[in-house]
Order: C-alpha cells, then sequence, then structure tokens
C-alpha cells in the first residue's frame, strides 16, 4: 500500500474530492431518480411531473407489477436459465480452445490462432446470420437462439488466451510423462489453477447474456420465451404507443393503470438484483478490462 | 546450402511407420478434439455467415431462398453509393465514434489523475461509485433518460420551465443528440476507462514524482512532466484500437436510448442500426446486404491500418 505524503496541498486536494464528489452524483441521482418515479402516484406525475423527491411514496406500482406478473416471472425464468446454461457451456468451449491455442507444444497452434483471430478482421455481417440461424437452422422461437450463438467469440478467447499464457509449462509436462490424457490434464490441473481466469471470463459472458435484447428482438416471436432486457425495450415500445396521438383516435386511454411509475418499476424490477451484484465482482471486472482493453 | 548427403533412413514396415507417426501426433489430436467443440460452434455461427458477401449481387427474395434468388451484379452498390444516404449513415457513426472516443479519453484521464492523488480508501470508494453506471444495460440507460428527456414529465423540462424556458420536445429534436448521446456514453463508460488509467498510473515510476517534489514542481506540472507522459503510450494503444472500430456503432446505444425515434434519425441513424431495421421487416435485403459488406471491407482496411500503425510503435501491443 502506497502512504501518502503529507497534504501539501490541501486547497488542490479539496478541489479533487469537491469535483469527484459532483461525478458521483452524476452518476447515481438519476439511477436514484428511476427509482423516486416507481414509487410515486400517478396523479403526481400526472400533476406534477417526475420529481426527485416524492411527496407521499406508494408500492402501487410494484402491486400492480406483481398481481400479473406473468411475463416478468416467465422473463425471469429464461433470462436465468440462458444466463446459466450459456455461461456453463460457453466458457467451457472458450476455455478449451484458449487453452490449446497458449499451448507452445500444439504443432496447429498458428492456424488456430489465425482461426479464432479473423473472426475479429472480417465478419459476414447480421443479415446472413440472420438467415442462418432463423432459417438453415431452424432455431426460430426456439430457446437455443437465445444462446447457442453467443457460445464463443473471439474477444473473449483472447482474454481467456491473456490469462492462461502464463501457465506452468512443467506442470502439464509432468502429468504428460504420467500418462495422463490431455482431457484429464485440462480437468484436473488446468481447470484448479485458473479459476480467476474462469470467474473474470464466466462473468463477462454472464453479464452479456443477461442484458442480451437483441436475440430476443430478432429470433422470438411467443412472449413466453422473451428476455428481461427486451421485455423492458417493449414495456417502453408499448406506453409510447399508449401516449400516442393514434392511441387517442382507437380510445385507448390508460386510465387508473399507473403506467408512468409503473414502466419505471419494471425496469427496477429487472435490473436491480442484477446492479446489486455485479458491483461485489467489480474486481474480477477491472482485471479483464485491464487487460482485454490493451490486448483486444 | 547443404553439401554433407545424409544416408536415408532405414525404412520401417509400413504399419510402423504408420503407428510411429501416430504417436507422434497424438498429443496434436488430443488438443485439437478438446478443442473441437469450440472450432465447430466458431465455424457455424462465425465462418458459414461469410456466404454473406454473395448477398449483395444477388435480388434476394426469402421465399426463393440464397441460392436460387436471381443475381443482379452491381445494382445493389450502384445504387447505395448513388444516393447519399450512405454518406450520411457513414458520417454519422464515425462523427459520433469520434466524439465518444475523445470525450471518454479526456474524462477518463482526467478522472484517473485525481483518483491517483487520493489515498487507497477513497479511490475505492469513488471508483465503485464511478463505475456503477457500466453496469446499467443500454436499455436500462434509456430508462434513466427517459425520466430526464421525457417531453412532459421529464425533469430537464421542469428545469428549463421553472427558469422560463420554453420545454424542449428532446426525442423530436436531432439537433442535441449529438451532446445526448456523448455525454450519456461518457456517463455510462467513463468509470472504467478511469480504472484502467488510474492502473496505469499506479504502475508507473514512483521515483519520478519523488524528484519533482524536491526540484519542488507543482501538481499541475507533475501532471504535465510524468503522470501524461506515463499514460501516453496507454492512451495511445486504446485510442488507436477504438479507431479500427470507428464504423461499429453501439446498436444497443444508437437503438434503445434514442428509443428508436425516427424524428432523430438524421443525427443518429448509423450504419448498424439501418441494417438492424431492414433485418427485423426482412426488407431490401440486397441493399442492406450491400451497406453491411461496405462495412466490413472497410472495417477490415482500417484493422489492417491500425494494426500496422500500433506495430510501428509498440511491437509488443500489436494484435498479430
Amino acid at each position: 500500500m502506497k502512504v501518502k505524503a503529507k497534504n501539501k496541498e490541501p486547497v488542490f486536494h479539496l478541489f479533487i474530492h469537491i469535483i469527484l464528489i459532483l461525478c458521483s452524483l452524476a452518476c447515481i441521482i438519476p439511477i436514484i431518480l428511476v427509482v423516486v418515479i416507481s414509487l410515486m402516484h400517478e396523479k403526481d406525475i400526472l400533476l406534477n411531473g417526475y420529481t426527485l423527491i416524492p411527496h407521499n411514496a406508494t408500492l402501487n406500482a410494484y402491486v400492480t407489477i406483481f398481481s400479473n406478473a406473468k411475463q416478468l416471472i416467465s422473463s425471469y425464468v429464461t433470462t436465468i436459465g440462458v444466463t446459466v446454461v450459456g455461461t456453463f457451456t460457453g466458457i467451457w468451449l472458450t476455455a478449451t480452445i484458449g487453452y490449446v491455442i497458449t499451448r507452445r507444444d500444439y504443432a496447429l497452434r498458428k492456424q488456430l490462432s489465425f482461426y479464432v483471430f479473423f473472426t475479429m478482421l472480417f465478419s459476414g455481417g447480421l443479415i446472413p446470420s440472420y438467415i442462418l440461424i432463423s432459417k438453415w437452422l431452424n432455431m426460430r422461437d426456439t430457446y437455443f437462439a437465445l444462446f447457442v450463438p453467443g457460445l464463443v467469440s473471439a474477444y473473449n478467447i483472447l482474454l481467456m488466451k491473456g490469462f492462461l499464457q502464463n501457465l506452468p509449462i512443467s506442470l502439464i509436462e509432468a502429468a504428460k510423462i504420467d500418462g495422463a490424457s490431455e482431457l484429464k490434464i485440462f480437468m484436473s490441473i488446468i481447470i484448479p489453477i485458473s479459476k480467476p481466469a474462469f470467474a473474470t471470463v464466466g462473468l463477462f459472458m454472464a453479464f452479456a447474456y443477461w442484458n442480451d435484447w437483441m436475440a430476443s428482438f430478432l429470433y422470438i416471436d411467443s412472449d413466453s420465451k422473451i428476455m428481461l432486457q427486451y421485455m423492458l425495450v417493449k414495456v417502453m415500445k408499448n406506453l409510447q404507443f399508449l401516449n400516442s396521438p393514434e392511441a387517442l383516435r382507437y380510445g385507448i386511454i390508460p386510465q387508473d393503470i399507473p403506467t408512468y411509475s409503473a414502466r419505471m418499476a419494471m425496469c427496477i424490477i429487472a435490473t436491480g438484483p442484477i446492479l446489486l451484484v455485479f458491483p461485489f465482482f467489480q474486481k474480477y471486472f477491472v482485471k479483464g478490462l485491464t487487460l482485454g482493453s490493451v490486448k483486444g | 546450402m547443404q553439401t554433407i548427403q545424409l544416408k536415408p533412413k532405414p525404412k520401417l514396415p509400413k504399419l510402423k511407420q504408420l503407428k510411429l507417426k501416430f504417436k507422434k501426433n497424438y498429443g496434436t489430436i488430443e488438443l485439437t478434439l478438446l478443442a473441437l467443440p469450440a472450432i465447430i460452434v466458431m465455424f457455424i455461427f462465425n465462418y458459414v455467415p461469410l456466404y454473406g458477401i454473395i448477398l449483395p449481387f444477388k435480388d434476394y427474395k426469402p421465399m426463393e431462398g440464397v441460392i436460387n434468388s436471381a443475381w443482379v451484379g452491381l445494382e445493389n452498390f450502384k445504387f447505395i453509393f448513388s444516393n447519399d444516404a450512405l454518406l450520411k449513415l457513414t458520417a454519422n457513426t464515425v462523427v459520433m465514434n469520434l466524439l465518444f472516443i475523445l470525450g471518454n479519453t479526456v474524462v477518463s484521464v482526467i478522472l484517473a489523475l485525481f483518483l491517483f492523488e487520493l489515498s487507497r480508501g477513497f479511490v475505492k470508494l469513488y471508483q465503485t461509485i464511478l463505475f456503477f453506471p457500466y453496469f446499467l444495460s443500454w436499455v436500462g440507460v434509456s430508462y434513466v433518460l427517459v425520466a430526464l428527456l421525457d417531453a412532459d414529465r421529464g425533469i430537464v423540462n421542469q428545469i428549463l420551465k421553472y427558469f422560463g424556458s420554453v420545454p424542449i420536445s428532446w426525442y423530436n429534436e436531432p439537433k442535441y443528440w449529438h451532446v445526448i448521446l456523448v455525454i450519456i456514453y461518457i456517463w455510462k463508460m467513463a468509470g472504467y476507462g478511469a480504472v484502467i488509467y488510474y492502473a496505469g498510473l499506479m504502475g508507473t515510476n514512483k521515483e519520478n514524482y519523488e524528484a519533482a517534489k524536491i526540484d519542488g514542481a507543482n501538481k499541475l506540472q507533475e501532471i504535465w512532466y510524468i503522470s501524461l507522459p506515463a499514460l501516453r503510450p496507454l492512451i495511445t494503444i486504446i485510442t488507436i484500437l477504438a479507431l479500427g472500430r470507428i464504423l461499429n456503432g453501439d446498436i444497443g446505444l444508437f437503438y434503445n436510448v434514442t428509443l428508436d425515434s425516427p424524428m432523430l434519425y438524421p443525427a443518429t441513424d448509423v450504419i448498424d442500426t439501418y441494417v438492424f431495421r431492414a433485418v427485423k421487416g426482412m426488407t431490401d435485403i440486397g441493399l442492406t446486404s450491400a451497406v453491411s459488406l461496405y462495412q466490413s471491407v472497410c472495417g477490415f482496411i482500417l484493422i489492417m491500418i491500425v494494426n500496422g500503425v500500433v506495430r510501428k510503435i509498440n511491437e509488443d501491443e500489436s494484435l498479430f
């Protein structure tokens, strides 16, 4: 730990603290605002607009949402399922290929590295992928479309490779002399000693799966299979529709339903739990980001 | 040149030879098998879509499929290059990304320099708070922005009204959105940039600072002559890498945060959102894939240039 010299420039330090406190407030207040709006009475919103300090808080919006929570629950279940299955499958695939291209004695190392790396240089784009997944692979409206296409990415493999590069080769050689198979070496030596690497890359994958909305948007037709983030996109869209002149023309006028507070409540319910979890893993994020930003 | 002729090895019986060869390559085969599932998944989702490079030369009809759709030659390219829509999309993408890179680097570096002056406990506290928006998805950010910018109820318009100004219909006014998107991008990303640059500063030689102190340098001189030069390699590499992806718009940002409001397209429509909307509607696939191929090819050239530049500066940092 660094021992700081005595504050020789208190004015400068005060200035820094003021700036950083202002920045911190700027980071936090907009998020608090969303929480506050979710607790507001609908008629207060219609009368005064959004406010940072609620006149009288209510849980009406949450009650409304939970009284008809079928969509919310199915989206939560889908999202958790996709994240867990996708992350565990993805980490296995990423780690195996990442490990193999770090092995200096692997004869096809150069070729396989290029095979991985090339996908970062040139891609066919969204349209051929869309036709492939929805038409040729017949994954339309299946859970597979939500996690299979994102299982392996060059970025994650290179991140993994960065971590695994410093493995002690003597360990592997010793195991080989003992006659262990490569699979056994990977399972019983590599995995146990590279837990931080698995944790970091796994966290990145889980984060990406949890926040994914595009796969649901592109490939899912039935509401029971959409993920949370896309559910939020839809909630926002529907509200835009309810507030549009067209809706009024068709005689659809939202009454009594706490629409404004409810959508913010929906946002809190959908993103809140994960927002509270991820900061605890900040350490791993920092490690991965530092490594990844330079060796992108 | 080799002048000594080596005696050819005595030939082994064929089966034995094969067995030996197999034994020698056994490690390779085993390792390849270990990586094989990943290789296959990558092949399907990263290599098969490369057939997409023929799509722009076809008049794609979903009913007829890729193979049976008629060839149209360069028609699609002629159309997109004769039309200034592509130019506009490219300009939006490049301008927005440049603003993101510039704004985010400046803010992140300043934050990192500030953090560097503080003791460990404060750094941890501020870092945790500044990092927080990073964990919010772009969809979540779109909700935050609605709370601020909603025309009738948003906080910003209420403040405008309070000071007697005319409220602004933000989601219908493209002219503000360069600034809005840059601010929101920095809001989400600067914490992470600050952490990276802070880590870079922690790696600099402490003796330089001691020496500067003895020479009576003030804080600003310290920053200007020691900290910034120390960060220069890191700033350079991150910026150059970002420049290599300058044609790729973050679709989560450009689609969700703008609520896909058509009124904002003049300022916020980037290549990726354009392609995305066409895919969803399965309309104009030939034209759109021409745009997509244009993006891929330009992106490829950019990365090649970027890598060449990085290699010139510092071989270890280059991608290949």
